[in-house]
């Protein structure tokens, strides 16, 4: 597990976190790898981790019917992903594969949220980094729906 | 590299508001809405000399006059080469023209992308649906000296597989080792095997050394503003980002005013602007 503390400590996401933030955080982390077209989570399904991408690039997706799956964001190095694990009822809203051989840290839900419990102060932490993931992603979705390329005359 | 200015000027202000005659040597569709105009040079002229990033005013004859950026190389300029969205009568009545038709010319006006001020330096050029077509030719001029830059990374983001600019050139961009290219759109196809999400997002796994990047952007404004919070996260300075601006260009000399952005005329004094010089008018709504 110590092998993780130099690279989530590089880590933007978790860059200037207090070094005994990290401590709590590296011992609910994992080193992870998804062969391409493997589902790293599907919708519905519990939602007990979070991952930050070291290598490779997923797809979220949902599911149409009549259409099959539809691809709505990839996210690739450095990125950030799931944040169903924070908030209740813990479920995943959508699919989630790697498209190319994905390598990533897993950090566990479960056991982040229960050391939020005890130390609130890493709890603080970690919304206020999500909130910026959350807001990214929120930002990126309303340029999505926008289509600013459409053609004005 | 020999700034391309001093040529075109002759040209341009010899006599600027009169268009020449020129014949379309070939339309070739891009996408569903968008083509790629090939023009002779005008009798007694062998070449288009411009600059990257600069515009020709193009003239359908009894239907009117539209600002068109130069989206061929300006390091072979027997074609003058221009890349059209239809989305008004003029673009309509260029698109349907045929080969040895011919069109009006003006120019070519503005100023051009800092190709110069990169040499030494990364160059990360952002572009947004239509306007990866201002930003080709300077893609060209670094290519054809790729000794003089750093790394160059191309972001290119559209609304679907389909709007995609330049495909097979694209693919060929992609497939050399000395140039990054990162390709995204907005909603996938089922068989898009691609990134997915607006070009914003792709900015982040972009390889390029924020401190001495310099950045080319053009698109939507919605699209640039939003690149540009982005490239600030990041740690890029505003002092690094051109933007390519885009008003109601009529005279294209600074004359009539219907393209101006506070002080600025974006005909004359851009469209290529540094974006802090322009910061400032870009968040006014009412210009």
């Amino acid at each position: 597990m110590e092998t993780l503390r130099p690279i989530l400590a590089e880590h933007p996401f978790f860059k200037d976190l207090d070094p005994r933030h990290l401590d709590l955080v590296i011992g609910c982390a994992s080193n992870v790898r998804f062969d391409a077209d493997e589902f790293i989570f599907r919708q519905g399904e519990e939602a007990d981790q979070f991952y930050l991408i070291r290598e490779g690039m997923v797809a979220l997706e949902i599911f149409v019917a009549g259409r099959g799956p539809v691809k709505v964001q990839t996210m690739g190095e450095g990125e950030v992903l799931g944040w169903s694990w924070l908030v209740p009822p813990y479920r995943w809203m959508f699919d989630a594969h790697a498209t190319e051989l994905t390598r990533a840290i897993a950090l566990d839900g479960k056991c982040l949220r229960n050391k939020s419990e005890q130390d609130h102060d890493l709890g603080y932490q970690l919304l206020k980094r999500f909130a910026t993931v959350v807001q990214g992603n929120l930002d990126a979705a309303r340029l999505q729906i926008l289509n600013i390329y459409e053609a004005h005359a | 590299m020999k700034p391309m200015h001093e040529e075109t000027a002759t040209f341009a202000t010899a006599a600027p508001m009169t268009p020449i005659f020129c014949r379309v040597l070939k339309t070739r569709p891009e996408t569903h809405d968008t083509f790629t105009m090939e023009f002779e040079p005008p009798e007694g002229a062998h070449a288009f000399a411009f600059a990257p990033g600069q515009f020709n005013m193009l003239y359908a004859f009894g239907v009117g006059e539209v600002p068109i950026s130069i989206s061929g190389d300006p390091d072979d300029p027997q074609t003058l080469i221009h890349t059209i969205r239809e989305v008004g009568a003029v673009t309509h009545a260029l698109r349907a023209m045929k080969s040895g038709d011919l069109a009006g010319v003006r120019g070519p006006f503005g100023t051009s992308w800092p190709i110069e001020e990169a040499a030494g330096r990364d160059v990360v050029i952002v572009a947004g649906g239509i306007g990866l077509a201002p930003l080709r030719p300077a893609i060209y001029s670094i290519l054809s000296h790729r000794e003089n830059y750093g790394r160059v990374v191309l972001l290119y983001g559209t609304r679907n597989p389909d709007d995609i600019l330049f495909r097979k050139e694209l693919e060929g961009w992609r497939a050399r080792l000395d140039l990054s290219v990162h390709v995204t759109v907005d909603r996938a196809l089922e068989t898009w095997r691609g990134s997915v999400g607006v070009v914003t997002t792709i900015i982040p796994r972009a390889r390029f050394e924020n401190s001495n990047a310099l950045v080319m952007i053009c698109g939507p404004e919605a699209m640039m503003r939003f690149t540009i919070l982005e490239l600030q996260n990041r740690g890029v300075g505003l002092d690094q980002i051109y933007v390519s601006a885009e008003r109601n260009m009529k005279c294209a000399i600074g004359l009539c005013g219907h393209c101006q952005m506070g002080s600025e005329f974006i005909c004359k004094d851009g469209p290529v602007f540094r974006f802090d010089r322009v910061q400032r008018f870009l968040e006014i709504r009412e210009i």
